[in-house]
C-alpha cells in the first residue's frame, strides 16, 4: 500500500526579551542554577505577574509577518498540573482566545517547490525551570532560570507531508523569528522547541490516521530522524494489523528512535481557566499599526528581490537570505561595490569559507562588508587581478591593514596593464628559458594550450602577482608562436 | 490608651502626652498579658515594633508630622512582612520567612506606622469564624464562649480586645465585614483594584481585597488613603487618583437615597439583628436620608456562584504549596507522588482541602461549562443588579451578618458556615466596597450594619458610617470597659 505521511508542528519559540513574561528577572542564558529567578518566578506566596509589554509587541510582529489576524482582545489562562520545575503549579498561557490568529508561512523545497504552510495560530506562554537528574545521588535538581522565560507558541495545520516539508517549516519558522530579531534561534540553546504530531494514512485517503506526538525536539536533523523514525514505526504497526495508539513520545537521539511517555488515557485534565491576576490583552489597530511599521523586509520578500531585481540565482538568493545577518552583510557589501554577482560570489565564497573554517558567525567576521565592498571595487576597476585580490582578502582577515587600498598600495599588488612593462617581462622569460621554448615550438598546435601555463606562471611569479593574466597571455602567445 | 482611637492616639503622641514607644510598650505588654485567652496574635513582633517606635519619636523629634508615623497596627498574617513568619494561619507556611513586603506593608511603614505583629485568621483566609486556623481557634472579647468572625478574626478580636487601635484585614466574601461586625469594630472593604493585592497571600484572586479594620469610620478613611492605589506590580490595581477621605467625612447627609434590599431582610435573619438595623436606619432618617426598599433579585444564587468561583480560584493559587521550594515538606518522602500527597495532606486543614477538592473538579474537563462558566455568568448578573440599584440610590443598607456572633464550635457543617455570608458575597462578587459598623447588641455580642456604595465610592461610604458614627456611640463601646486596670 501507498502511505501518506501527515504532519503538524508546535513550534516554541523563546522571545528574545531582557527580562521574563511575567517578571523583572533576566532571561539571559548561561547562569549558575536559580540565580536569576526572583520571588515572582519563584512562585512565592503573594506574588502577581506583570506582563511584559515587549513580548506582546514581539508576538504581535510574527503575527503581522505571517499574515495572521490579530485579535483585539487576547486572554491569559492558567495550566494547572504539578511538576517540580512548575513553581506555581500552573503554568499561565493562553487557549481560548491566543494574541494571534490564523496566519500562513511560505516553504520553498529542495526542487525549488513553494508550498504554503497554514499556521492555526500563535499564543504567549512562560516556560518552566529545568530538572536535572544527574549528580544528585537519587535525587532531582531544579533550576528555575528558564522559569517564566517568554515563550512564542506556533501551531500549524498538519499540513506538512513529509520530515523535509516539516525541516522546511521550521527553517522558514526560525528565518522569521531571527529576521524579526524576536529570537535568536539558537536551537542548541533551547530557543526553538518542537513537537512534532505524526500520522500515517493510505494515499488518497480524506481523513487523518491516529497521530502521536514526539516532544521536544530540538534541532532541524532531529526533527527529520524523528518524523523518519516514526513513520516507519506507524506503517510496520499498522502492516502487521496493529493499530496507532494516541500517545506522547520522546525521540532519543543516542538510539535513534521514539519511545512512549504517556497515552492519551494518562493524560493530564489541564483545568485550563482565565487567569485572574492578569487583565485580558487588548490591541487597538493603532498599536498593531505601530508594530506593522517596525517590520524588517522579511526572508520570502528578501529572496525574491534579489532573485528579481538583483538577477540573481534562485540558490544564490536563497543562501543569501537564509538568515537576516548574513543578508545584511550581503548588501552593505552590495552597497559599497555596487555589483550583486560579484558580492555573491564572495560571499559566498571566500567569505564563507574563511568563517566557516574557522567557525566564526558572520556578525563577527573579521572582514567587515565595507572591507570587502572595497576590495571588490578594484577588482571591478581591473586595479588587482583576481589572484592579487585573493592575497588582498587574507590580509584583511588577519587584520593586516584597514582597507584593500592600503594593502594594495603597501604591497605593489596594482595590476601591471602597461603592454610595454609586460612585454619586457615576456622577453626576459623567454630568454630564460630555452629549453621550454623550444619544446612549445616542437609541439602540436592544439597541446601549446597547456604549455603556456608554464610561462604564465613564470611572468607573473616576475611580476610579483601583478601584471593583468589576459594580457601576459596574449602577448606570450604573439611572441612564442610568431618565431 | 487602649481604647483610644488612631485619631485620638496620633492627638497624643503630637501633643506630647506619650511617647511612640510609651504606646507600643504599652500594648504589647497588654498583648502578652491578656491574649492568652483571645489567641488574636500568631507572631508578635516585639523587639522590631519598639525599634520602630523609637524611630518614629527620634523622627518627631525632629519635625515629622505624618498623621499616621509612631501609631501601632496589627496584620492579619495573610500580608508578607520581610523576614517575620508569614504563615496565613496554616501549618503548610508554619515555617515560612517572607523574604519581602508586601505592598501595602510598604506604604504603612513607609507612613510611619507600627506592626505589632501577625494576627490569627482562618487557614489560607477559608472560614467564618476563625476556627479553620491551624493555630487554633480566635475567642471573641465580648463573650469568650463566641467566634470572633472569620476570616480577619484575629485582627478583629485584636482591635476589639484593645491590643491594637487598628488593624488589617482581607476580604474575600466577608472576612473584614462580618468579623468587624462580631466583634463590634468599623471594618472596610474597598472596592476591588482599590488596595494593591501584592505580597498578600492569595486565596481567590479576582475576590481578594485588603481593607482597614479599626475603632471608627475616620480611623478607616486614615488607614485607606495611606493604603490605597494603583501598584505596577499587581496588574488588577487600578490607576485612580486616590481622594483625601478625610475632607469627604463631613459632609451632611441630607437628602442621601439609602436603599434597602429586600432580600437582606428575609428568612433567616435573626430578630434581633433586624430590629438593630431598623434602628440605625432610623438614626440616618434623623439625619434627613431618605430610605426606599430595593430589590437585588439575584441574591439568592451569590453563595452558590461563590462557592464556585472562589474555590477555583483557589484550587490553582494553592498549587504552589508543593513541599518542593518552601513550607512544610513530608519527611523522607519515596518518590514525587508521595511527596505531593503527604505534604499536602499533612500541609492542610479540613476545609482548605475541602474547598481545593470543589474547585479541582468545577474546572475539570466535562464540569467547567456547568460550574466555572455558569458561575461567572451568575457573577455578572449580581454585579448588574447592584448597578442597577445604584441608579435609584446612593448607598444599600442592611445587616452585615444574619446573626450576631455563633458560639464556638456551633456550626459543624460548612453549609451552614457558608451561609454566614450570604449578605456579604455578593459584595465582592461585584467588586464594590462595603463597611460595617457597629449598631447595637444581642446581649453581650454586637451587631453590625453593613452599609454598600457603588465602585470606588469608598469617600462616600466612609462619609454616611462616620455621620452615623457622630451620632451613636456604638463604635465607643469596649469590651474593656470592666476592666479594672
Amino acid at each position: 500500500m501507498q502511505w501518506e505521511t501527515v504532519i503538524g508542528l508546535e513550534v516554541h519559540v523563546q522571545l528574545a526579551t531582557q527580562s521574563k513574561i511575567f517578571s523583572g528577572a533576566s532571561t539571559a542564558f548561561g547562569a549558575a542554577p536559580n540565580t536569576q529567578a526572583c520571588a515572582i518566578d519563584l512562585g512565592l506566596p503573594g506574588v502577581l505577574p506583570v506582563l511584559n509589554e515587549g513580548a506582546v509587541a514581539m508576538a504581535v510582529q510574527f503575527g503581522l509577518a505571517i499574515d495572521a489576524e490579530i485579535p483585539e482582545t487576547s486572554l491569559f489562562e492558567r495550566k494547572n498540573y504539578f511538576y517540580p520545575d512548575l513553581p506555581k503549579g500552573y503554568q499561565t498561557s493562553q487557549m481560548a482566545q491566543p494574541i494571534v490568529g490564523k496566519g500562513e508561512v511560505e516553504i520553498v523545497l529542495d526542487d525549488d517547490v513553494r508550498k504554503r504552510v497554514r499556521i492555526h495560530h500563535a499564543h504567549l506562554e512562560e516556560d518552566a525551570g529545568k530538572s536535572l537528574h544527574e549528580d544528585f545521588h537519587g535525587m532531582s535538581g531544579i533550576d528555575l532560570n528558564r522559569a517564566g522565560t517568554p515563550l512564542l507558541e506556533i501551531v500549524s495545520e498538519p499540513d506538512m507531508r513529509s520530515a523535509k516539508e516539516a525541516v522546511a517549516y521550521i527553517r522558514a519558522i526560525h528565518a522569521i523569528v531571527t529576521y524579526l530579531g524576536i529570537s535568536d534561534g539558537n536551537m542548541a540553546e533551547g530557543s526553538m522547541r518542537c513537537d512534532v504530531n505524526v500520522s500515517v494514512r493510505p494515499k488518497g485517503q480524506e481523513t487523518f490516521g491516529t497521530r502521536a506526538e514526539i516532544k521536544n525536539v530540538n534541532s532541524f536533523r532531529f526533527v527529520e530522524r524523528a518524523i523518519e523514525f516514526e513513520v516507519e514505526r506507524q506503517i510496520e504497526l499498522i502492516e502487521e494489523g496493529g493499530k496507532v495508539v494516541q500517545e506522547t513520545r520522546l525521540y532519543d537521539p543516542d538510539q535513534d528512535e521514539t519511545r512512549s511517555m504517556r497515552t492519551k488515557e494518562e493524560a493530564n485534565d489541564y483545568r485550563y481557566f482565565p487567569c485572574p491576576d492578569l487583565l485580558p490583552v487588548m490591541l487597538d489597530s493603532a498599536y498593531v499599526e505601530h508594530q506593522r511599521s517596525t517590520l524588517p523586509e522579511l526572508p520570502t520578500d528578501k529572496r525574491n528581490r534579489f532573485e528579481t531585481d538583483l538577477g540573481l540565482s534562485t540558490y544564490d538568493a536563497g543562501v543569501l537570505s537564509a538568515t537576516r545577518p548574513m543578508a545584511e552583510y550581503f548588501e552593505a557589501v552590495l552597497a559599497v561595490c555596487g555589483d550583486a554577482k560579484q558580492a555573491a560570489n564572495w560571499v559566498q565564497g571566500e567569505l564563507s569559507g574563511h568563517l566557516n573554517r574557522e567557525n566564526i558567525d558572520i556578525r563577527n567576521s573579521p572582514v567587515t562588508p565595507e572591507q570587502l565592498g572595497g576590495l571588490i571595487q578594484r577588482v571591478l576597476d581591473d586595479t588587482i587581478n583576481g589572484k592579487a585580490a585573493k592575497q588582498v582578502f587574507a590580509a584583511l582577515w588577519n587584520n593586516e591593514g584597514q582597507s584593500a587600498d592600503e594593502i594594495i598600495e603597501a604591497r605593489g599588488l596594482k595590476q601591471v596593464t602597461d603592454t610595454g612593462a609586460i612585454e619586457a617581462i615576456v622577453d626576459q622569460v623567454i630568454a630564460d628559458s630555452p629549453v621550454q621554448v623550444a619544446q612549445y615550438r616542437d609541439a602540436e598546435p592544439e597541446k601549446r594550450g597547456k604549455m603556456i601555463g608554464y610561462f604564465v606562471g613564470q611572468v607573473m611569479k616576475a611580476s610579483r602577482g601583478t601584471a593583468n593574466p589576459q594580457q601576459v597571455n596574449s602577448v606570450l602567445k604573439q611572441k612564442l608562436d610568431e618565431a | 490608651m487602649h481604647q483610644m482611637t488612631l485619631t485620638e492616639l496620633a492627638r497624643g503622641l503630637k501633643a506630647g502626652d506619650f511617647s511612640s514607644r510609651e504606646l507600643t510598650t504599652s500594648l504589647l505588654d497588654r498583648i502578652e498579658r491578656l491574649d492568652g485567652n483571645i489567641n488574636s496574635f500568631i507572631t508578635v513582633t516585639r523587639e522590631q515594633a519598639l525599634a520602630a517606635a523609637d524611630a518614629a519619636d527620634a523622627a518627631r523629634a525632629k519635625g515629622d508630622d505624618r498623621p499616621l508615623a509612631g501609631l501601632p497596627l496589627a496584620i492579619k498574617d495573610i500580608f508578607c512582612t520581610q523576614g517575620v513568619r508569614t504563615s496565613c494561619g496554616s501549618k503548610m507556611l508554619d515555617n515560612f520567612q517572607a523574604p519581602y513586603n508586601a505592598t501595602v506593608i510598604e506604604k504603612l511603614q513607609a507612613a510611619g506606622m507600627i506592626g505589632l505583629g501577625k494576627t490569627n485568621m482562618d487557614e489560607f483566609a477559608m472560614g467564618s469564624s476563625n476556627e479553620s486556623s491551624f493555630y487554633g481557634p480566635v475567642r471573641n472579647p465580648w463573650d469568650e464562649t463566641a467566634v470572633p468572625g472569620g476570616s480577619s478574626g484575629g485582627s478583629a478580636a485584636a482591635v476589639a480586645a484593645g491590643f491594637a487601635p487598628a488593624a488589617l484585614g482581607t476580604d474575600t466574601g466577608g472576612s473584614i465585614r462580618q468579623p468587624a461586625a462580631f466583634c463590634g469594630i468599623t471594618g472596610l472593604k474597598p472596592t476591588y483594584g482599590r488596595v494593591s493585592r501584592y505580597g498578600m497571600i492569595a486565596f481567590a484572586s479576582s475576590l481578594d481585597q485588603g481593607g482597614p479594620m479599626a475603632r471608627s469610620a475616620e480611623d478607616c478613611a486614615h488607614l485607606l488613603g495611606a493604603m490605597a492605589g494603583h501598584d505596577l506590580r499587581d496588574s488588577t490595581s487600578v490607576a485612580r487618583v486616590v481622594p483625601d477621605y478625610l475632607a469627604e467625612l463631613d459632609t451632611p447627609l441630607a437628602g442621601l437615597k439609602i436603599g434597602l434590599p429586600k432580600e437582606y431582610f428575609g428568612d433567616g435573619l435573626d430578630s434581633e439583628v433586624e430590629s438593630a438595623i431598623r434602628e440605625a436606619i432610623k438614626v440616618y432618617e434623623s439625619l434627613g436620608a431618605k430610605v426606599c426598599e430595593v430589590s437585588l433579585p439575584h441574591t439568592h444564587l451569590a453563595v452558590p456562584a461563590y462557592y464556585v468561583i472562589a474555590p477555583a480560584e483557589a484550587s490553582s493559587n494553592l498549587s504552589r504549596y508543593d513541599g518542593v521550594r518552601f513550607g512544610h515538606r513530608c519527611d523522607n518522602p519515596v518518590d514525587l507522588e508521595d511527596l505531593y500527597k503527604r505534604t499536602r495532606a499533612e500541609g492542610f486543614g479540613d476545609e482548605v482541602k475541602r474547598r481545593i477538592l470543589i474547585g479541582t473538579h468545577t474546572l475539570s474537563e466535562g464540569f467547567f461549562d456547568a460550574y466555572y462558566r455558569k458561575a461567572q455568568q451568575v457573577r455578572r448578573l449580581i454585579r448588574q443588579d447592584f448597578l442597577d440599584a445604584f441608579d435609584e440610590v446612593d448607598v444599600l443598607m442592611g445587616p452585615a451578618a444574619p446573626t450576631p456572633a455563633f458560639d464556638l464550635g456551633a456550626k459543624k457543617d460548612p453549609v451552614s458556615m457558608y451561609l454566614q455570608d450570604i449578605y456579604t458575597i455578593a459584595i465582592n462578587l461585584a467588586g464594590i466596597p462595603g463597611i460595617s459598623v457597629p449598631a447595637g447588641f444581642s446581649g453581650k455580642r454586637p451587631i453590625g450594619l453593613q452599609i454598600l456604595g457603588q465602585h470606588f465610592a469608598e469617600g462616600q461610604l466612609l462619609n454616611v458610617a462616620h455621620q452615623f458614627q457622630q451620632a451613636t456611640d456604638w463604635h465607643r463601646r469596649s469590651p474593656t470597659d470592666q476592666e479594672t486596670n
